[in-house]
């Protein structure tokens, strides 16, 4: 594990000069887990803010190879290019290790492309799917996705007269990745260099297919100060919103536990997406908020107490 | 010229042996009827080691042409087979993979478009993806199928365009056939070996691929694809001087038969082209000076060439297996008359849409359509579109 001193001398693999908003937490992670994958790396990309930022012809942030197609598939994308190093190495037409790191928004990952998502991990493609995860579609402009949390305020569920913003809760993808058996699938935020990169380095030692799901702030989307990006992100870990953990082979293990786990009010008085739930007369949303968040938190301590290794050590 | 082994195939175990003798880099494909047994049998060469591709049993069609482009932009050979709905599913990755500039094959074996949903031979298919940007070569028997897979390789990096081969669903796709192949050492020599000067896995020398284009680049982009879909003809004619000369199976832009003084001519493609030789046959027989015209790459689409092939014609019927739902013509006579209007040739056209959703034609069916037009100098109906062998 390299320290920042060491990371900060590399060759950037993902360059300044992209159009990402001040403050853009998903520049951040490509930027991040590129520091940790180094250079013998494809990426490919869904359509999304990520995409769309980097790699505006005829300039391209990316000093790794890259593909974009569409939206709805980057995990069947990097299938095909995995496939094709299988091919090659299997002829002796190439020797080298390669990383092969997909990335997609929670429209390109939660919602649109969850089949092919799904599908490349379940056929075992040696890959790693990372989500930069902002809690909406914000690419075109803050609508509702399904990892928009209960009750923030989008462009598709808004807030009016009469709904209070999103009525349904948002899909745990970790989850449903962990479902498939995967060999390592884990969560991160924005705002912990440590985390990422660790997990990163982690997941590409290992054969078959990983997810790392983190949790990016949008300055945008959520209504906050653009330098505040980091902070957003290390506050969702702080109040449990944004557990990070990691499950390796089965085995959960909790790899931030808050001294002091902070109430959800604090992280969400911050946001311009859940301005609402600030009035008296929304308290019990509010209340909704922590008392899930305490929940899941509970949720994982006993899933990390009670996980054993697949194999007996 | 190579030596040719004559075996019994069906189309779809034809052109999986021409994807075997290929021998490509990534296959990855989804089953669909009637299709299906391409992939089964590609699966099962792979199962037993005689290929080195890496096959991938993606979890749609959609992702089936994802994961080629991801494969043929890191830098190898990709290839895929489908049909109808599969097709459909896939037609947002088509654009792209022609965008991209990536020479992927893809079988299509033609199968009528839902609703109703059908499982049986139409065109509608591939005519749905006619302005993909992708070469399209219909075939009129399992033979052709296999010749016609093999040279789309050429053809496809040749002009770094993906090339669609079609055969008729079922008709041809599960009727067993004599075909004659090339041996593998033949197919290899023929293709020769891919070698892109860039490409993802050669990561020491990184681009991107599939830039957002915004006004000021897009259009020139899009018109570079024009401009090489359009450069395409000459290459598909040399690889198919090419493969004539190895083979003696002649393959043109499209083939003529007894057309040069003929007086009244049926355009028409895929296995209908077959039935109609035998109808011409017989109408000259009996003294009719009867032709056909049969389009095998409909993408591009010959104009030029066409407009020259029919120009002595009286009149002359284009057959066409879809129907563009467009309030007047089928795909394959607008082309047509587009084709004759750019020479100043005001022909009688008649377009006649038949077979679609497996509907038979039958020998009788194209004999009435040679004696129609025949009699139309005399009658009404030329510009009328009609709808052969449905109840009405």
């Amino acid at each position: 594990m390299a320290n920042l001193k060491e990371l900060a001398k590399q060759k950037e693999l993902f360059t300044g000069g992209h159009r990402g908003c001040a403050g853009c937490g998903a520049v951040m992670i490509a930027r991040q887990v590129l520091m940790a994958a180094g250079p013998d790396t494809v990426v490919v990309s869904a359509t999304g803010c990520l995409e769309v930022v980097s790699s505006i012809y005829p300039y391209t942030a990316w000093n790794v190879p890259f593909l974009h197609s569409a939206f709805e598939n980057a995990g069947a994308t990097i299938s095909g290019v995995e496939a094709l190093y299988k091919s090659w190495a299997r002829q002796g037409r190439i020797n080298k290790k390669i990383n092969f790191i997909a990335f997609g928004g929670d429209g390109g990952t939660y919602d649109i492309g969850l089949q092919s998502l799904s599908g490349a991990v379940e056929r075992g493609h040696n890959i790693l799917y990372v989500c930069y995860n902002n809690e909406a579609y914000m690419n075109t402009g803050v609508q509702r996705s399904g990892a928009t949390p209960k009750s923030a305020d989008t462009t598709t569920a808004p807030v009016g007269k009469v709904k209070k913003g999103k009525e349904q809760y948002r899909k745990d993808l970790t989850a449903i990745m962990i479902a498939h058996g995967i060999p390592y699938a884990a969560q991160s935020i924005v705002g912990n260099w440590r985390d990422l990169t660790s997990k990163v380095e982690k997941a590409l030692s290992i054969e078959g297919p990983k997810f790392i799901n983190v949790f990016q702030p949008c300055r945008l989307g959520w209504g906050y100060e653009p330098e505040l990006t980091c902070e957003m992100g290390r506050l969702a870990a702080d109040t449990c919103t944004w557990p990070l953990y990691e499950v390796l082979n089965g085995q959960y293990k909790i790899t931030y536990k808050p001294k002091e786990k902070k109430p959800v009010a604090e992280w969400i008085k911050l946001q311009g997406r859940f301005r609402h739930l600030m009035k008296p007369e929304n308290k019990g949303l509010l209340d909704e908020i922590q008392a899930l968040t305490d929940k899941n938190w509970e949720d994982l301590l006993k899933k990390e107490a009670a996980s054993a290794p697949l194999k007996a050590a | 010229m190579a030596k040719s082994n004559v075996i019994a195939r069906t189309g779809n175990e034809a052109m999986a042996e021409a994807m075997r003798q290929i021998d490509p880099d990534v296959v990855a494909a989804y089953p669909i009827t009637p299709a299906t047994e391409i992939v089964q049998i590609f699966a099962g060469y792979v199962a037993d080691g005689v290929v080195k591709t890496e096959f991938i049993p993606v979890e749609s069609e959609h992702s089936a042409m994802s994961a080629c482009i991801g494969a043929s932009a890191a830098g190898g050979r990709a290839m895929t087979g489908t049909s109808s709905q599969g097709l459909a599913l896939m037609a947002e990755m088509l654009y792209i993979a022609a965008g991209l500039r990536l020479p992927i094959v893809l079988a299509d074996v033609n199968r009528a478009l839902s609703s109703p949903i059908n499982i049986h031979c139409d065109h509608s298919d591939t005519m749905m993806l006619k302005d993909s940007g992708w070469i399209q070569i219909f075939s009129e028997n399992a033979q052709e199928g296999y010749d016609n897979m093999i040279q789309a390789v050429r053809i496809a990096e040749g002009v770094r365009l993906p090339v669609m081969v079609t055969t008729d669903g079922f008709i041809i796709s599960h009727g067993m056939e004599r075909i004659e192949i090339l041996s593998d050492e033949d197919v290899k020599k023929f293709i020769g070996e891919y070698k892109p000067e860039h490409y993802l896995l050669k990561t020491e020398d990184p681009i991107t691929i599939g830039a957002l284009d915004l006004p000021d680049y897009y259009f020139e982009h899009r018109r570079q694809a024009a401009e090489a879909m359009k450069d395409s003809k000459s290459v598909i004619v040399d690889v198919g001087k090419d493969f004539a000369a190895r083979t003696g199976r002649t393959y043109e832009l499209f083939e003529k038969y007894k057309l040069d003084d003929a007086e009244f001519a049926i355009v028409a493609m895929g296995s209908t082209a077959g039935t109609t030789k035998v109808v011409v046959d017989s109408l000259r027989a009996k003294g009719m000076k009867a032709g056909l015209l049969k389009p095998r790459v409909f993408r591009p689409f010959p104009k030029e060439e066409i407009a020259e092939a029919l120009k002595n014609l009286k009149a002359i019927a284009v057959m066409d297996r879809s129907d563009s739902m467009n309030g007047h013509e089928g795909p394959l006579c607008l082309e047509v008359k587009a084709a004759l209007y750019d020479r100043s040739l005001s022909k009688p056209i008649v377009d006649y849409i038949y077979g679609l959703g497996g509907r038979e034609i039958r020998m009788q069916d194209i004999e009435d359509v040679y004696k129609e037009i025949s009699g139309i100098l005399k009658t009404k109906g030329v510009g009328e579109v009609k709808y052969l062998g449905v109840r009405e």
